[in-house]
């Protein structure tokens, strides 16, 4: 199956070992669109590598210049300040809304279920329009500053997102009247890909394929970056590990992050928007680790500065990529047909696989 | 019809071709002109505050390990708080094991696995990044080895290690010793070269595999490398 599928969501090759319909083993084959973005940041300086991650998971691009930038910041013992930590907020979790339903979309597609897609787009496009008045990029953002944000928020802007998160959570029981009572949907979904939280967490899956496996763990909670402890919000957890509990679990996350912006963008601080910190960025020997919890799951970056103004080795954990891994064990079994909606469900990205 | 307009550009490009400096020195030139300024926050304070340093860490973990493994540890310490422990690479199973199944902090979740190459040092540094659930503990695990020596997979241990440990074997060349299937996962086959290698230029494209599987010429400047000896695909830029 593969490279060139529409339901491979990218160009990743699945070779499969059937038995008639049933798949018996499955082997991934990636690296179609690998760029070498861990080499690129040994010859760039930190600020310069901000954009370059854009381009891994380019349907969260905010998420992996906050994950970035914090790590950076950590490691310079640099704190942003409170503005620029809310704008960061509510940015990311725009984001994650976007990001999951652009997965909604696809991977109601790829079971069949068209419509959803066009109600996905036309909200997601909402948000995007936002990212666009705030720094002129719909995908590729670079959003944030090793130090804070670049920009500051336009007038309207608060507006604009309440009118968006107003009106969001009835959008999301909206997909829900069309898939989750749906015949066929649960047809296709229910016991399809299950992995148990003890497999799940052996194979290092994060995010939400981690919690629909109900291991209720997620970074924000668990180890609160930016100003995630200010805020009240839930985590939604699955029970048996289907791709069922997964479409239920980022459905109710779209709403938990709703909830989080709602309560963000009525209270942005004043203050700058830049911490105080020399313009050349120079950390000090020595190596940090730090990570954030994506749209997809656990996203680190591993820094090893050697006290210059570029990275002596950057390493992202990507969580699609780890996440991946878990589709062998996910498809013994199943039908064909299934592979398509477990690799949908997994909600993987292949510019962060393949790097 | 392209391949030879190519060409002919190569040949007319390539008197010139020699002198030109390696890219590498380019950053560095590039360096005073950095990053995005900040607005508003002018000349801040001079930041040369040395930097924070390595402080000593104890922990009931460390000296269980000690205990254990007495001669394979090596220190334990924390940087800007973050706990890191030191061992050598002999029992490094074991170790992992351990940490995993121990009752004061079991780390069961493996959360990332890669290497950093010091040259100078001929050696490779194999990091583990574990986390605890049940402690929502964070703790680095590092071990150095010898850059032709092996080191134990931990696949036995974290299934998570299977790709994890592919990358590294593909972007650093390092063997694992008990890996169920140890081939490249993000280049091809047939790539020469370990490419997060410090001595693999990052103008090194391997001209021969575009050649050979495209059917045009990269374009790229490139040096001429060969390979050490067999058991490492090492690539030396020569020239």
């Amino acid at each position: 199956m593969g490279p060139q599928h529409p339901s491979t969501h990218g160009v990743l090759q699945v070779k499969l070992k059937l038995d008639g319909e049933r798949v018996i083993d499955a082997r991934c084959v990636i690296g179609y669109l690998h760029r070498g973005v861990e080499k690129l940041a040994e010859a760039q300086t930190y600020a310069q590598y901000v954009p370059t991650l854009d381009r891994m998971d380019y349907i969260a691009a905010v998420s992996n210049c906050l994950g970035y930038c914090e790590a950076v910041e950590k490691l310079l013992g640099v704190t942003a300040p409170p503005r620029a930590q809310y704008i960061r907020v509510i940015m990311t979790e725009l984001n994650r809304i976007s990001s999951h339903l652009l997965w909604l979309g696809t991977h109601a597609i790829d079971l069949g279920a068209v419509t959803v897609f066009l109600y996905c787009f036309r909200e997601r496009e909402e948000i995007l329009k936002i990212f666009e008045n705030y720094c002129g990029a719909r995908l590729t953002t670079h959003m944030f500053r090793i130090g804070g944000t670049q920009y500051e928020i336009y007038e309207g802007f608060q507006d604009q997102v309440r009118t968006f998160i107003k009106g969001f959570p009835q959008k999301v029981d909206e997909y829900e009247t069309l898939l989750t009572e749906n015949r066929i949907w649960i047809g296709r979904t229910r016991g399809v890909g299950v992995i148990s939280g003890k497999d799940a967490i052996d194979l290092g899956v994060t995010g939400p394929s981690l919690r629909g496996s109900g291991v209720q763990w997620d970074l924000r909670k668990a180890k609160p970056y930016a100003v995630y402890a200010d805020f009240e919000f839930d985590i939604p957890v699955g029970g048996v590990g289907d791709t069922y509990d997964r479409y239920m679990v980022r459905l109710e996350e779209m709403r938990q992050s709703t909830r989080i912006v709602a309560q963000a963008v009525e209270k942005i601080p004043a203050g700058p928007l830049m911490a105080k910190m020399s313009k050349i960025i120079k950390p000090p020997v020595g190596d940090v680790y730090h990570s954030i919890e994506a749209p997809k799951g656990e996203l680190g970056y591993y820094i090893v500065s050697d006290g210059s103004t570029q990275a002596y080795r950057t390493r992202v954990r990507p969580p699609s990529f780890v996440n991946l891994q878990a589709l062998r064990k996910m498809v013994a079994g199943h039908m064909v047909a299934d592979v398509v909606a477990i690799i949908g469900t997994l909600d993987i990205v292949l510019g962060e696989i393949d790097r | 019809m392209a391949e030879e307009e190519q060409k002919d550009k190569q040949q007319t490009e390539k008197p010139a071709e020699p002198p030109k400096p390696p890219q590498a020195a380019e950053p560095k030139a590039a360096t005073p002109k950095p990053p995005p300024p900040p607005p508003g926050a002018k000349p801040a304070a001079p930041s040369k505050p040395k930097g924070p340093a390595q402080e000593p860490w104890s922990s009931p973990l460390v000296d269980a390990i000690k205990e254990r493994f007495g001669d394979q540890f090596v220190k334990a310490y924390s940087f800007i708080g973050q706990n890191q422990i030191e061992v050598k690479k002999d029992r490094i199973v074991e170790i992992m094991a351990f940490l995993r199944d121990n009752d004061i902090v079991p780390f069961n979740y493996l959360a990332d696995e890669t290497a950093v190459h010091w040259p100078k040092e001929e050696q490779f540094e194999i990091v583990y990044i574990l986390y605890s659930f049940t402690k929502n503990e964070h703790v680095r695990v590092k071990t150095r080895i010898k850059e032709w020596e092996e080191i134990e997979s931990v696949v036995q241990v974290w299934t998570t290690a299977d790709w994890l440990e592919r990358e590294v074997y593909d972007m650093f060349g390092v063997r694992y010793a008990n890996h169920p299937d140890l081939t490249r996962i993000l280049l091809p086959e047939d790539w020469v070269g370990h490419p997060l290698r410090k001595d693999y230029d990052i103008r090194l494209q391997d001209v021969e595999w575009v050649r050979k599987h495209l059917g045009i010429d990269s374009g790229q400047k490139y040096y001429v490398g060969e390979a050490r000896d067999e058991t490492t695909d090492y690539i030396t830029p020569s020239d």
